[in-house]
């Protein structure tokens, strides 16, 4: 293509993209450099139904300009990456001197609050990519030796997971798993133990999410491997047949590296997804067994506190956890398009 | 839903029944609140005012979009309603007017302790009351022959006896879901050892503190006589489970004691069970081991005079003392308006005042000291730490959040 042409090709994605990505994200690292006004408190009289007292107010007449003039806040650098609610620098420095043995320090770090998401996260997202990888590619396989007539049925049954709204999906599994729902009573009558409840113990409940993010994202990696193989060669099945190759060996050497593309590319979507991993830690209540990266932000948003800086600035570090995990996939397409060329 | 949809129905036919004297505005108002029966009603009340456009949203989501939809210039929202810890942030944020002159002009029917006084200037208009206060079986008690429990101490006791005697296997309910109703929990348990959040009239976190222990220790007690996924259970689940009559005592809202078992499907030994009574003690303390809480109204600031002229009428006109004629609408709350006789549901509440429970500190730092013992808390409530580590996380936790904010 030519320069020129590719230009205008590309100008309004480029466009879309600078207005709709990259501003946002620059406005959000603005954002986290800066914290509101240090506010001027003030010792007032506040009367309600229930009586008068003494309290603490915030002097709004103290400060206006101040505001007026720096609407952005005061500039503090680096310092709300490094506090307690993200990097916490100043604390694990202090436990990595008070500690004796390693572990110790693990574990102490892995209870301040950003280590304490990015480890749950971290789990979620290496052990939901590879499952869902494996039996995308096995129920894609089955599908695919179907009879015809079934098989529009059954890939309609099987995107269902990915049709239902994850907040919704996971409130009805929710109530699906309580001990009184139907999978929590039949894994009690299973186990016969009448206390078991997924809900109470973090172990299970880091489980639960896990099946969870599975059977939510199977359907994904499901329908674009079953687009995949229907592009299989047939002549290279039919030889390495006639060489007495059986299933598992054409597999394994032909159709695994035929749709290696699409794995790199699933692989890469879903790296990104479960790493802001979100919807099912609020739908099953899980916050005090699971915390994501994405579930801070939220909660520092929400309800009266407003932390926009510590929002902003978790978000960034999750820009910046995505690029790093995303780097290996990233440096490896990148070498064989070099070695294409 | 049945019963509770043709008691909306009849509230409405009869608010505008009674409103033969119209109340006329000549600005659009718009209302954002919360979502519970006496909330609608104000709600609605405001709707019947004729001359110009009367909206109201109202969510349970109201927290998280007050602050933005009264910033803006003009605000899309002309009145917000709020309890005594959701105004703070509006005060926060300079985002409510001081209603002195128009409670002066239009404000003949509210009573002095409705009106709600920062630093002398009249912010909000308060319409009910609310306070966490025992819920209980009486049927259960009096079986086994148990005294109300008065304090958290009787109810441990009554707990065991109760769970002993086979009668329910998880006997205690509370709100307890890990985040906000957690917090508050403590906040309760923590008031009633005596403790204070803070330093004198400082920022500066006081939690950390023999209270602050017992507190967490006596929650611990009680979890042990809850179902066992309490951290996933706020107050609409502990009612629900009471409901089913898996529950059989449990510190609940005032606001929810009136409607509690008026649900399909509840049994008539649990309707008929079911009483209230005054919040409880704890660890021989006098203040009862609960906060008190109004709910009420507020004007926004960004917003011309005329709407803001508009929105006080509106809102008077649907918190008038006629209103109270209605036993419906009686029976919704504990109502702070002139002429309201207490209905049996209102005893909790008004056992609670009587007390002097501690109102919720209408503090602007409050929310952060909340937020972050709702954060920290579960690790405790599910043995992983102790209660001292715990206790100097929330205080860790405050401060990063309080020195981001600029209160430290």
């Amino acid at each position: 293509m030519k320069h020129k042409t590719f230009f205008w090709f590309i100008l309004p994605t480029f466009l879309a993209m600078f207005f709709f990505i990259t501003l946002p994200i620059i406005s959000v690292i603005i954002q986290s450099l800066h914290t509101p006004h240090e506010n001027v408190l003030v010792t007032v009289e506040n009367c309600d139904p229930f009586g008068c007292k003494k309290a603490t107010s915030i002097n709004h007449e103290a400060t206006e300009n101040l505001k007026k003039n720096n609407p952005l806040g005061k500039y503090v650098g680096l310092d709300i990456y490094f506090d307690r609610g993200h990097l916490a620098i100043e604390q694990v420095k202090n436990l990595w001197s008070k500690t004796d043995n390693f572990f110790e320090f693990v574990k102490l770090t892995a209870d301040l609050p950003f280590y304490k998401a990015l480890f749950f996260t971290l789990t979620f997202t290496f052990t939901v990519t590879p499952i869902m990888l494996v039996l995308g590619l096995l129920i894609a396989l089955g599908v695919n030796s179907f009879n015809k007539k079934l098989k529009g049925l059954i890939i309609f049954f099987s995107l269902l997971p990915m049709i239902v709204t994850p907040l919704i999906g996971s409130i009805i599994l929710f109530w699906m798993i309580d001990s009184r729902g139907i999978v929590g009573n039949f894994l009690q009558i299973l186990f016969e133990d009448p206390d078991l409840s997924l809900k109470a113990s973090t172990f299970l409940t880091w489980i639960m999410l896990i099946v969870y993010g599975v059977w939510h994202a199977i359907p994904f990696s499901f329908i674009v491997f079953y687009a995949g193989l229907q592009t299989l060669p047939k002549d290279q099945i039919e030889s390495a047949q006639i060489d007495g190759a059986n299933t598992f060996q054409q597999t394994i050497h032909i159709i695994i590296p035929h749709i290696m593309p699409l794995i790199t590319f699933v692989t890469l979507m879903q790296l990104m997804d479960n790493f802001r991993v979100f919807e099912p830690i609020v739908g099953f209540n899980a916050e005090a067994h699971a915390t994501s990266l994405s579930w801070i932000i939220f909660n520092d948003l929400g309800g009266e506190t407003r932390q926009l800086s510590a929002a902003a600035t978790s978000s960034i570090l999750t820009i910046f956890g995505i690029i790093i995990l995303l780097l290996p996939v990233l440096i490896k397409t990148w070498k064989e398009f070099e070695f294409k060329k | 839903m049945k019963l509770i949809l043709i008691k909306i129905l009849s509230s409405i036919i009869f608010l505008t029944s009674t409103s033969a004297f119209a109340c006329s505005i000549s600005a659009r108002v718009s209302i954002v609140g919360n979502e519970f029966p006496a909330i609608q009603t104000v709600g609605s009340g405001a709707k019947e005012c004729k001359g110009a456009k009367v909206s109201a949203n109202l969510t349970a989501d109201h927290q998280k979009i007050n602050v933005a939809g009264m910033s803006s210039e003009p605000a899309e929202y002309t009145s917000a309603i709020v309890a005594n810890t959701s105004i703070v942030a509006l005060l926060n944020e300079d985002l409510i007017r001081p209603l002195d002159s128009l409670v002066k002009k239009h404000g003949k029917d509210l009573k002095k302790n409705q009106l709600i006084t920062i630093d002398g200037k009249i912010m909000a208009v308060a319409f009910m009351a609310n306070a966490q206060h025992l819920v209980y079986r009486k049927d259960i008690l009096k079986k086994l022959n148990i005294d109300v429990p008065k304090t958290y101490e009787e109810m441990l006791s009554a707990a065991k006896k109760i769970r002993d005697a086979g009668l329910v296997k998880n006997p205690v309910g509370g709100a307890y879901k890990a985040g906000w109703n957690l917090a508050q929990e403590f906040n309760n348990m923590f008031i009633g050892y005596g403790g204070s959040h803070f330093k004198g009239n400082t920022a500066e976190p006081n939690v950390n503190s023999e209270s602050g222990v017992k507190a967490l220790e006596m929650m611990k007690a009680l979890s042990n006589y809850m179902n066992p996924d309490f951290l996933t259970h706020d107050s609409n689940a502990t009612n629900a489970e009471f409901r089913a009559g898996n529950v059989a005592i449990m510190n609940m809202w005032g606001s929810r004691a009136a409607t509690l078992v008026d649900a399909d499907g509840v049994s008539d030994e649990v309707k008929n069970g079911m009483d209230i009574a005054g919040p409880m003690t704890v660890g021989g303390g006098k203040t009862p081991a609960s906060t008190l809480f109004w709910d009420g109204w507020t004007v926004a600031k960004k917003i011309s005079d005329k709407e803001a002229e508009a929105t006080f009428i509106a809102m008077t006109n649907a918190i008038r003392p006629s209103i109270m004629d209605n036993d419906d609408i009686r029976k919704q709350a504990v109502w702070l308006i002139d002429g309201y006789k207490p209905t049996e549901a209102a005893k909790g509440v008004f056992a609670a005042a009587k007390m002097s429970t501690t109102p919720y500190p209408m503090l602007p730092y409050a929310g952060l000291m909340h937020s972050a013992i709702g954060k920290e808390i579960s690790d405790f409530m599910q043995g992983k730490e102790s209660a001292k580590k715990t206790l100097s996380d929330i205080e860790d936790a405050y401060r990063a959040s309080a020195k981001e904010k600029g209160f430290l």
